[in-house]
C-alpha cells in the first residue's frame, strides 16, 4: 500500500496557529504519511531561526483567559501595551507547565521525520525577507509547485 | 510485566510526543523486538492503538497501573 500523503498551508505566524501545522505534520509522519507544508504570507515566521511568536487576546472572542477573565474582560483591554507579551509569556509558562513541546521541537521533530517545508517565495519577496533569516532545509516555491504534491494527497488542510 | 527489548519513559509528555518519541525509537529497533513504553498522557491510549493500526507494528498490552499507562509494541 503506497504511503499516503498529507499537504498542509500554514498562513498564519502567531503562537497559537504556529501548533496546527507542526502537531498535524509531526503526526502524520510518525505514522507514515508523506507530509509537505507551504509557508505563506505570516506562515513564514514559523520558519525564521528565531521564533518570537506571539499570541494575543485581542481579536480572539475564543481564547480561554485565566481567573474567568474572559467573562468580563472587555475587548479595549486586550489593546493594552504590555497585554499581547503578558498573555504571550502566560501561554508559553502554561504549556511549558503541562509538558508540550516548544514549537521549536516540534519542528525540529518534523525535519527529522523527513517533512517537507516549503517557504513561499512571493511573499517571501514580498516581505523582503532575506532566506539568511530561516532555518535550514528548506525549500522555496510557488503555488503551482505546491499543487503538484497537493493534487495528489490525500489530505489537505489549509491552516 | 511483560518482556521488552527496549524500554522508553514518556511521563510527563503530553500529545504528540509519547507517539514521536516512540516512533523514533522504534526506527532505531530491529524487526520483532518490543519497546516498552510508559505514559501519563491520557490521550496516549486511543493514540497508541491508532498509532498501532495505521503504522503494522502490534500492540502487544496497554494497560494502566497507579495513574500510568504501559504499552508494549512489537515492532514489524
Amino acid at each position: 500500500m503506497a504511503a499516503k500523503k498529507l499537504a498542509l498551508i500554514a498562513t498564519k505566524g502567531t503562537l497559537d496557529w504556529a501548533y496546527p501545522p507542526f502537531i498535524l505534520a509531526s503526526t502524520a509522519a510518525a505514522i507514515g504519511y508523506e507530509t509537505q507544508i507551504f509557508f505563506t504570507f505570516y506562515g513564514l515566521q514559523l520558519l525564521k531561526k528565531d521564533l518570537d511568536l506571539k499570541v494575543s487576546p485581542l481579536g480572539n472572542p475564543g481564547m480561554p483567559m485565566p481567573m474567568g477573565m474572559d467573562k468580563w474582560f472587555p475587548t479595549i483591554g486586550t489593546a493594552i501595551p504590555g497585554m499581547e507579551a503578558m498573555m504571550t509569556s502566560m501561554m508559553k509558562a502554561k504549556m511549558k507547565n503541562k509538558g508540550v513541546a516548544s514549537v521549536a521541537d516540534l519542528r525540529e521533530m518534523c525535519l527529522e521525520a523527513d517533512v517537507k517545508m516549503i517557504a513561499c517565495q512571493m511573499t517571501v519577496d514580498l516581505f523582503d525577507m532575506q532566506p539568511s533569516e530561516f532555518i535550514d532545509g528548506i525549500d522555496y516555491a510557488g503555488a503551482t509547485t505546491f499543487f503538484e504534491f497537493a493534487g495528489e494527497s490525500d489530505v489537505n488542510l489549509f491552516i | 510485566m511483560s518482556e521488552y527489548t527496549e524500554k522508553f519513559d514518556a511521563t510527563g509528555l503530553n500529545c504528540p510526543l509519547p507517539i514521536l518519541r516512540s516512533k523514533k525509537v522504534l526506527t532505531s529497533m530491529n524487526s520483532g523486538e518490543v519497546l516498552y513504553v510508559i505514559a501519563t498522557d491520557s490521550g496516549s491510549v486511543k493514540d497508541f492503538d491508532a498509532f498501532c493500526k495505521q503504522t503494522g507494528h502490534e500492540l502487544l498490552e496497554s494497560s494502566e497501573a497507579e495513574g500510568k499507562y504501559h504499552y508494549y509494541i512489537k515492532k514489524t
